[in-house]
């Protein structure tokens, strides 16, 4: 009974989480809402690189600060095909994760080579690398971005055309991005990266290095935050090294400290939750900043279960 | 490229790794002695450079700015280390770093509202005005070397804090070893306590000298605070001369690099093509640096042997 | 004569000045429990770095199960047998009990790049998980989290996790340290039981749980193996008691 009990409690957040939004198209359908139709749509985008974060951040333990740079890369990746006249999405997705993959494999070779302190400044150093060299390449907009006259295609179908499709498709990804990485993280391998965060001596004790484990989880989590840009690219038909700003990093590290760190949908509430947050509160003042510099600090100080900790609070 | 414009640019790397090593050093003590990571570091340096403007609207000096400016972002830094930062340092580094990143949040917003988003100009002082001619073509100013100067009397004096005094040697042994500083019965508090307040005079002095030649402004901080990252990683976390050396390192490569760069790529690829790659090979020449540095040697040139 | 499970050979080992382990030879052979035991400072947690590979040696040669293993690893000293027990109990806390145990399985079968089938139903790695359990006597403990065990029973969880490696000699560093008469009781029962089937090199302080375990003795002091015998030899040493057991009797 306990067992049921315990898997209906685990399953239910997810299970309501991705019916309402499920629901949102229709919602929006009937009230004619566009707005809430876009704004949800980049919602889902950013929870699609917040979850792929919690993998590793929330798993494995590795505070990488670096990780708006791969929602850049694989921004870019869409942006550049397309200056180059190359829409179909068939060429541009792959070009995209490949071009993360690989930025994530080298970049995460070096950096998960140390710990710490260390660990973190070089990831955002490297996601400040990412970020100017974007900013210099004069013959895509540089500084100024480069705006897109279109989105992917695919098969002609009209996919990213249509709001309602488009919003369907990024809901599509996010849940299966959940699901394969709810998979990897019960597997074997799942098994190896949060017994990595619990205690490395113990693993190298029975056998295991688990530097190449982290490795793996950090490419993965790389270019799954890739189609998260791809497909931004393509909401904001428009390309910019703002993408990969470290306080885009930060904000990341925020939403998925802020749903619960861990749980993969907690990363998905964070995201929705700081979005809608920062949406709302900036409607009241322009220096929502100032409030929410604040509430952070305090959320780290007194509230570090995030939302998921404070649903679990109260059901126990 | 020109001897003269190889000398200004050297002098331009020399005056940013100054900089950087202003910054950099508050910030690998507080590593090394608290493991403590302080992404607002560069805020410290922007407050520095907003509170030397406000010194000297009200005492219409540079040098009541800058004396005014570095009490206050004391006064400043030692607030924020008793209201949030101390609650901290038992928390692990992701907690620093989210509380941190959310100071520089406000910060940045905070001065906007009180000063504006418009860059603001901080005179400098009339002592040092117009240019020496240093070489027959170059003239440099008077200012930029002082602040050149500055920059490596204050390394100077660091090191003589760190090598020849009882305070220096507990950051010395605390950065290798700081329970065993806490068993000796020193208060590693108020040992922090000191080594944060003065990384916070460093980085507000760094970003006083630095306003009379940037444009004051919000987040002008952020970036810098990355390059004094990349410093640290390369000199070896809690090395006050490793920071040094590095600070000037990246300050000379990333300069003659973006000078150089463009140049270099022009032997090797049609012009219109090196006009891309030059630039972007050049933003990348600091990070490239610091792998190699990593690949070899993964403590930093420098480390502080922390058992 | 049977070739020793593990054999150190003149093994050295300095920081700059300090010599820490100077020129140890000893030998671990089959189903036999060899026990170090020293004062504090002689050396023994440097020792055991130098045979799990966590530091390299100045000189000399860790021959283990008839290979030399200096260049190796930990991981990689660990799959090919070494099983170990840290002084400062290392499990996974957050992990049920069977899980810690499940995760030594996994790492023993070698292939942990596997994505896709949830570790926690592979009934493979749980039987044997189990089965280890069933040996030092946690099996009741199953479901339990890893870090709401009592310190015996993490001690003894510990045990549990090396044996799933298959090991051909555990490495114990101080399994008793911390431990409370009934729990050392226990865990003296549970380790003579094991000496049978595995060969161990214990480290340890607690005297009388040495003399019920070990089968040979040595002695270190300041880095250096002054005493090497049974223990009746050890006992009777008058230099052993001077440097060793007179120190530490009162303790």
């Amino acid at each position: 009974m306990n067992g049921i009990r315990e898997i209906m409690r685990s399953r239910a957040v997810p299970v309501i989480l991705f019916t309402v939004l499920a629901l949102v198209p229709v919602y929006a359908a009937v009230f004619d809402d566009r707005f809430l139709m876009l704004f949800a749509t980049r919602i889902l985008i950013l929870a699609i690189a917040a979850l792929s974060l919690d993998f590793i951040l929330g798993l494995g333990a590795m505070v990488s600060f670096g990780h708006a740079a791969f929602i850049g890369l694989g921004a870019y990746a869409v942006g550049i095909l397309a200056y180059h006249d190359i829409w179909a999405a068939w060429i541009s997705f792959p070009a995209a994760i490949l071009v993360c993959a690989l930025f994530a494999a080298i970049t995460g070779a070096i950096s998960l080579k140390t710990r710490g302190v260390y660990f973190i400044m070089i990831t955002l150093a490297f996601g400040q690398m990412a970020y100017y060299t974007a900013t210099s390449l004069s013959a895509y907009g540089g500084d100024d971005g480069l705006t897109m006259w279109g989105r992917s295609e695919f098969l002609g179908t009209g996919l990213f055309e249509n709001d309602t499709a488009f919003y369907c498709l990024v809901l599509a990804i996010l849940l299966a991005a959940y699901v394969f990485l709810k998979v990897l993280a019960a597997s074997r391998f799942g098994r190896v990266l949060k017994g990595a965060k619990q205690s490395e001596a113990r693993l190298q004790a029975i056998g295991i290095d688990p530097f190449g484990y982290r490795l793996a989880a950090y490419v993965i989590a790389g270019s799954i935050a890739g189609i998260a840009g791809a497909l931004l690219a393509n909401q904001a038909e428009f390309v910019s090294p703002a993408y990969m700003s470290w306080h885009r990093s930060g904000e990341l590290i925020v939403m998925v400290v802020l749903g619960g760190l861990g749980y993969l949908h907690g990363a998905i509430l964070g995201a929705i939750a700081y979005l809608v947050f920062e949406e709302v509160l900036s409607h009241y003042t322009q220096h929502w900043r100032l409030i929410f510099g604040p509430l952070l600090i305090l959320v780290v100080l007194y509230a570090r279960g995030g939302i998921l900790g404070a649903i679990k609070g109260k059901s126990s | 490229m020109s001897a003269t414009l190889l000398a200004v640019q050297a002098l331009n790397g020399l005056q940013l790794g100054v900089l950087l090593f202003l910054i950099a050093a508050g910030l690998t003590l507080v590593f090394g002695v608290m493991d403590f990571i302080n992404l607002a570091h560069g805020v410290q340096y922007m407050l520095g450079a907003y509170l030397a403007v406000a010194m000297y609207q009200v005492t219409g000096t540079f040098w009541g700015a800058l004396i005014l400016g570095l009490v206050l972002s004391l006064v400043c830094g030692l607030a924020l280390e008793f209201l949030i930062f101390r609650h901290l340092y038992d928390r692990d580094h992701l907690d620093q770093v989210l509380a941190t990143f959310g100071v520089i949040i406000f910060v940045n917003e905070a001065v906007k509202v009180i000063w504006g988003a418009a860059p603001l100009a901080l005179p400098g002082p009339a002592l040092f005005d117009g240019s020496i001619q240093l070489m027959e073509n170059l003239k440099y100013p008077v200012y930029r070397l002082a602040l050149i100067g500055s920059g490596l009397a204050v390394a100077v004096l660091l090191y003589v804090l760190v090598t020849r005094t009882r305070i220096g040697m507990l950051v010395r042994a605390g950065a290798t070893n700081p329970d065993m500083v806490a068993a000796l019965g020193v208060n590693i508090r108020r040992l922090f306590m000191i080594v944060f307040g003065f990384g916070t005079m460093l980085a507000g002095f760094a970003g006083i000298m630095a306003a009379p030649i940037l444009s004051v402004e919000p987040g002008m901080g952020d970036n810098l605070l990355i390059l004094a990252f990349v410093v640290i990683v390369i000199g070896g976390i809690g090395s006050i001369r490793g920071a040094f050396i590095a600070a000037l390192l990246i300050g000379l490569v990333d300069t003659l690099g973006r000078s150089m760069a463009t140049d270099i790529a022009r032997l090797l690829l049609p012009p219109s093509a090196a006009n891309d790659v030059g630039p972007a090979i050049a933003s990348m020449l600091i990070y490239i640096l610091m792998a190699g540095v990593l690949f070899f040697r993964p403590s930093g040139l420098f480390p502080v042997g922390r058992s | 004569m049977t070739r020793p499970v593990l054999e150190l050979k003149e093994l050295n080992k300095s920081f700059g000045a300090l010599h820490v382990t100077k020129n140890v030879s000893l030998a671990v052979n089959p189903g036999e429990c060899h026990a170090v035991i020293g004062p504090n400072g002689a050396g023994k947690t440097t020792l055991i770095g130098q045979i799990c590979g966590a530091l390299p040696s100045s000189s000399g040669d860790v021959v283990f199960d008839g290979e030399n293993v200096n260049g190796l690893s930990v991981a990689n000293r660990a799959l090919r047998g070494l099983g170990r027990s840290f002084q400062i109990t290392a499990i996974l806390p957050a992990f049920s009990v069977l899980e810690n145990v499940a995760l030594g399985v996994q790492a023993k079968a070698g292939h942990s790049y596997r994505f896709f089938k949830p570790a926690a139903r592979d009934r493979d790695l749980n039987a044997k998980a189990e089965h280890c359990l069933d040996l030092v006597g946690l099996s009741g403990r199953a479901g339990v989290r890893a870090g709401d065990l009592s310190h015996g029973e993490k001690r003894v969880l510990e045990l549990a996790i090396a044996l799933a490696g298959e090991p051909k000699l555990l490495l114990l560093d101080e399994p008793m340290a911390g431990a409370g008469p009934d729990e050392t009781a226990r865990l003296v029962e549970v380790l003579s039981d094991l000496k049978r089937q595995t060969p161990m090199l214990l480290v340890e302080h607690d005297m009388d749980a040495v003399f019920k375990l070990a089968d040979r003795i040595s002695v270190l002091v300041y880095g250096e193996i002054i005493a090497s015998g049974s223990v009746e030899e050890i006992r009777g040493n008058p230099a052993v008691r001077e440097a060793y057991l007179g120190t530490e009797e009162g303790v």
